[in-house]
């Protein structure tokens, strides 16, 4: 948190609406533990990260629509389906990312 | 700035251990959150008072242990998170390869102090990235410093007239890892003296020397490297070999 709260408040400084999405569950392999975090503007700038790189495109779409909305999301993201090249981890495990509006 | 941001902010300061938990799944107060200490007191709500005290309770188990969970109370899902403050790396002597472990340690959250009695090492143009810089004896300043299970202390002086003192006056603390810069036979040296000073095995034992990893490097970065990497292994318990040769979890 530390590490992307400076720009957090920066964002939010210059009038910027801010979204927080945060790693709550974790299953197999992951990139990234339980509490990672990633911030999110609404110009859809973002610091920090959920994965490995693999989701974060998704979240922000996702952050900006909650941003638009004001509500709240628990979002869950599985192993890709590589013939597809739909959103997932590549790592085979699958994490729940909660994104709100702070 | 969110009265939320800005609650997060003032505690991560106060670099004291906190927990928030927040309302994640369910059909109401989706989103609210609950700050917790580790005293049992708390700010704001989950939105039920009955629910805001079993959380508490969830809380104070995973603070002590520095774990975050997300636990369901019915068919609501709260997320508990711990923000354990930052570990300390205190370095003794501010030689070469402190600048580069310094740097290191600043990138993965510690915060750093630098402690050398000459204060042409210990300076500002050396040590840009410490949190604090002691001009100071090493065996008079440890007494007064915070040195607890989430502190690492490196002794980097590899000289007897520095090591020796600094290693007595850290016997009688309890940080989570000291190394020693050194080879074997300056380690075997340093602790036939101290033995002789009374310091007992038991303490003499847990010090890490040579200090570092076995990775090859022998610069002061790749030595800093070799430091660094053999206090992360020790926080989290591991050996620190290839991740190819280990089991999986």
């Amino acid at each position: 948190m530390q590490d992307i709260l400076n720009d957090m408040e920066q964002w939010r400084a210059r009038g910027d609406e801010v979204a927080l999405a945060t790693v709550t569950w974790t299953s197999g392999s992951t990139p990234r533990a339980t509490g990672a975090k990633m911030a999110i503007n609404s110009r859809g700038e973002f610091v920090g990260s959920v994965s490995g790189g693999c989701v974060e495109g998704a979240v922000i779409d996702q952050a900006r629509a909650v941003l638009k909305n004001g509500k709240p999301k628990l979002v869950s993201y599985g192993i890709s389906d590589d013939m597809a090249w739909d959103v997932g981890l590549a790592c085979g495990g699958s994490i729940k990312v909660f994104i709100e509006k702070v | 700035m969110s009265e939320f941001l800005n609650r997060i902010s003032d505690n991560l300061r106060a670099e004291k251990i906190f927990a928030v938990a927040t309302r994640i799944g369910g059909n109401e107060n989706v989103g609210a959150h609950l700050f917790i200490y580790p005293d049992g007191s708390w700010e704001n709500t989950l939105g039920d008072a009955n629910l805001d005290a079993e959380v508490l309770r969830d809380a104070l188990e995973l603070m002590a242990n520095e774990r975050s969970e997300t636990r369901a109370y019915g068919d609501t899902q709260v997320f508990i998170e711990t923000y354990a403050p930052p570990p300390r790396l205190l370095i003794v002597g501010g030689v070469h390869t402190a600048i580069p472990l310094a740097q290191y340690a600043k990138i993965l959250g510690f915060r750093v102090i630098v402690i050398d009695g000459r204060g042409r090492f210990a300076t500002r143009e050396r040590f840009p990235h410490a949190d604090e810089l002691l001009v100071e004896w090493p065996d008079d300043a440890i007494p007064h410093l915070p040195i607890d299970a989430s502190t690492y202390v490196v002794i980097l002086t590899h000289d007897p007239k520095f090591d020796i003192p600094t290693l007595k006056a850290l016997s009688t603390t309890k940080p989570r890892y000291i190394g020693a810069m050194g080879s074997r036979e300056t380690r075997r040296q340093h602790m036939d003296e101290l033995r002789a000073q009374g310091v007992p095995d038991e303490f003499l034992n847990t010090v890490y020397g040579p200090v570092g990893l076995d990775l090859g490097g022998r610069s002061p970065e790749e030595m800093a490297l070799a430091i660094i990497a053999q206090i992360v292994a020790v926080r989290y318990h591991r050996a620190g070999g290839h991740l190819m040769h280990v089991a999986a979890d």
